[in-house]
């Protein structure tokens, strides 16, 4: 595995690219945050929204960078051909694989954690002003909140690598993903039926993932914080299985 | 010219792959708008019996509307007029937020209280109106869409508000005064009314409305039970007056029944009349885009067929030969926009011209009754769609010859177009922004496919979640026209001064 991993991290340091697109999450993530926060009132003179939800909104934004990052570090393998030399150098495919979702998982998790800092400091400074609490890290759903958020954009950009491999073109991996993010959510919306609705929700990575933000209402929603978390979790494990199967019996 | 479009389409339609994302893009789109129809049912009840739901009132203009109010009225037959003096206006609203429990004395904005000649008192006649309200100050309305604003303001017995409204012929004009003397204009009507028509004074009040987000991610609009009582005297006409609860039934709520019923109290010269119901268009029932949910699904396809092409050229360096033979590089790759334009632009059309039609039948079927669109303004959605998605289409082929790589042009397209809307959509982004979202990006097209008219004057959660977008139809669709020309213009510049 060091093998791999030393191989994985040389192609992944001396390509140009990543470094900007975690630049980018962390950026998008931040400023929607902020943005939002900037925007927060309290109807009626009670202050009751949930501003650690609001002010890490920008997570919704952000991944779309994380899965970008994953989907390039395959896909782009199989675009330039790369690939052949990739396995004929290191025959154990699904260790190439492990070792591309160990760094993913490592960068990801670096930029989440910056990323979901300087959105809840960005909320900390203007919170205040406008009648609500500064988010602190001794509380602990606001410490869950931030934690999980950090932890979603890992497992979405797993989701993304699994995928890719099993789908190799770049632009069909990139719209599954973003349709499996983006388009849940709407479908739930569409729904006639709260039954459903609440079903839907509980297989949808964004949804349920993103229930590890709230720290209100926890009772009203459809799966609690961590057992929502499991969704996406679930996604990428089932993901990285059908890469890995994919990736060991097909022909490079 | 015609050659590279030729050259371009035989390079599309041998590619099997690629013309599946667009037979897809199309299939994405109807399937789900299909399921929420025959999802969605509608029944109305009379006690434990099941009846047909009620077909709303349709207005003069063909459109569905609400007409409740309490009227007290008499014939007018002929040219005359109607003078009275307001003296008082207050009401109730039934559990306002924020903690919904109790009934407050108030107003909601647009509680109403006037005078009106009216063809008739069956719902949806035509009228005009000169009217007080709770906080929008005098207005002249008619024919359920029209309103124009007169003094702000609101009334007292210390400063009562007088009303006129005079017929000539078939022009109205409304007048008011604060004192009865000194009257100004407040506005005037066209109406094609019969000679004989009733005029008199009424009253009513809209359901307030409060929004609260539901925890799946929509937004949950409740209309609570309002009312308005109108004290009226020095009415300048004599004679009996008769008092009618237009589009109303008799005491609904235990409000009604127990402490005060609609309609009139008189003693002496003195009118006291309490109304509840709104006079104005209807936006109650499915709209004739409701089977068009599955466009924002449709064009995440389309992202991806419209990128495929782009990106194979660079990958298979098929890119070099196409740009050895045609070497101006610039009508290549518009060549290859317009074939991928008009391709998604039929898919686009097709799609829509299937679904929203069978969506409208299947909520028929299923007990809605439909807000009628204008055949003018269905064929504007359908077009649209198609105009949609070829757009998008041209966009993202665009970020794919800019970008050179097939998933950051996905992934930028996507969240420029899909993304604003799903976030205006969905909850917690606050209605502002959700607005805002719609305006300046890509997602601003999306608005081509309104049907239904937003009305200053009417309270309702005009959001992009309930159908309203904050562009008009073609202004939204300028915007995304202008970001994919922006892009196309971008992209042709760089594929000029690149080394292919």
């Amino acid at each position: 595995m060091r093998r791999e991993l030393h191989a994985e991290w040389t192609k992944l340091r001396t390509e140009p690219g990543a470094g900007r697109l975690l630049l980018g999450l962390v950026t998008l993530t931040a400023v929607t945050g902020v943005a939002l926060t900037a925007g927060v009132t309290c109807p009626w003179d009670r202050c009751t929204q949930d501003t650690v939800k609001l002010g890490l909104t920008g997570v919704q934004l952000g991944q779309a960078f994380a899965v970008m990052l994953a989907v390039r570090m395959i896909s782009g393998e199989y675009g330039t051909g790369l690939i052949r030399l990739t396995l004929a150098a290191m025959p154990r495919r699904t260790t190439v694989l492990a070792a591309k979702a160990t760094l993913l998982t490592g960068l990801t998790l670096a930029g989440g954690a910056v990323a979901v800092a300087a959105s809840l400091l960005g909320a900390g400074l203007l919170l205040p002003a406008r009648g609500y609490p500064p988010p602190s890290p001794a509380d602990g759903p606001t410490l869950r909140a931030a934690l999980g958020s950090v932890l979603y954009l890992a497992l979405i950009a797993l989701i993304s690598l699994g995928l890719a491999t099993v789908l190799r073109e770049p632009a069909a991996a990139a719209g599954t993903v973003l349709g499996l993010l983006y388009l849940f959510p709407l479908a739930v919306l569409l729904l006639p039926d709260p039954d459903w609705q609440r079903l839907l929700w509980r297989l949808s990575p964004m949804n349920a993932g993103l229930a590890v933000q709230a720290t209100t209402g926890l009772d009203d929603l459809p799966l609690d914080p961590w057992t929502g978390l499991a969704v996406p979790a679930a996604w990428a494990a089932a993901a990285l299985l059908a890469g890995g199967l994919a990736l060991r019996r097909r022909d490079a | 010219m015609a050659e590279l479009l030729r050259a371009e389409w035989t390079k599309f339609r041998t590619v099997r792959g690629w013309v599946l994302t667009v037979v897809a893009a199309a299939l994405v789109t109807v399937v789900p708008g299909l399921l929420f129809a025959a999802g969605s049912h509608s029944s109305c009840s009379v006690g434990p019996i099941e009846v047909p739901c009620p077909t709303p009132p349709v207005g003069p203009d063909g459109g569905a509307v609400e007409d409740r109010f309490s009227f007290v009225h008499q014939a007018l037959t002929g040219d005359g007029g109607l003078t009275v003096r307001l003296t008082s206006m207050t009401g109730i609203i039934t559990y306002p937020p924020p903690d919904h429990d109790k009934i407050v004395p108030g107003l909601v904005p647009w509680a109403k209280a006037g005078i009106m000649v009216k063809d008739g008192t069956r719902p949806g006649a035509s009228y005009a109106a000169v009217l007080l309200t709770g906080g929008h100050g005098v207005r002249m309305q008619y024919d359920f869409t029209h309103d124009t604003a007169g003094r702000p303001g609101g009334v007292s017995r210390r400063s009562p508000r007088w009303l006129r409204l005079t017929r000539s012929g078939d022009r109205l004009t409304g007048y008011e005064s604060a004192d009865g003397r000194r009257w100004t204009e407040v506005g005037t009507a066209r109406l094609d009314l019969p000679d004989t028509v009733q005029i008199g004074m009424f009253a009513n009040s809209p359901g307030d409305l409060t929004v609260k987000q539901s925890e799946t991610g929509g937004s949950i609009g409740q209309k609570r039970f309002t009312q308005t009582t109108a004290v009226f005297d020095q009415v300048s006409r004599q004679g009996t007056w008769s008092g009618t609860e237009v589009g109303d039934g008799p005491g609904e709520t235990d409000w009604e029944r127990y402490h005060r019923a609609n309609g009139l109290v008189r003693s002496g010269g003195t009118f006291t009349v309490t109304g509840t119901g709104d006079i104005a268009p209807s936006r109650d029932g499915p709209v004739f885009e409701d089977g068009l949910r599955g466009v924002p699904f449709g064009l995440v396809v389309v992202v991806v067929a419209a990128v495929l092409p782009i990106a194979a050229e660079y990958r298979r360096g098929l890119i070099r030969t196409t740009v050895l033979a045609v070497p101006r590089r610039g009508r290549a790759l518009a060549a290859k926009a317009a074939v991928i334009g008009a391709v998604t632009f039929a898919a686009g059309l097709a799609a829509a011209a299937v679904t929203a039609p069978l969506g409208m039948s299947l909520l028929r079927a299923n007990g809605f009754v439909l807000l009628p669109a204008p055949l003018l303004t269905q064929v504007r959605v359908i077009a649209g769609v198609g105009a949609v998605f070829a757009l998008v289409a041209v966009f993202a082929l665009a970020l794919g010859a800019l970008f050179r790589r097939a998933a950051g042009a996905v992934v930028a397209a996507v969240a420029l177009v899909v993304l604003p809307y799903m976030l205006a959509v969905f909850s917690p982004v606050p209605d502002e922004v959700s607005r805002w979202l719609l305006r300046l990006t890509p997602a601003a097209g999306l608005a081509i496919q309104q049907s239904v008219q937003e009305y200053p004057q009417v309270l309702s959660h005009y959001t992009p979640g309930a159908g309203y977008y904050p562009l008009p139809p073609w202004a939204g669709l300028a915007v995304t026209a202008g970001y994919a020309g922006l892009a196309l213009a971008l992209a042709i510049r760089a594929v000029r001064r690149r080394d292919a």
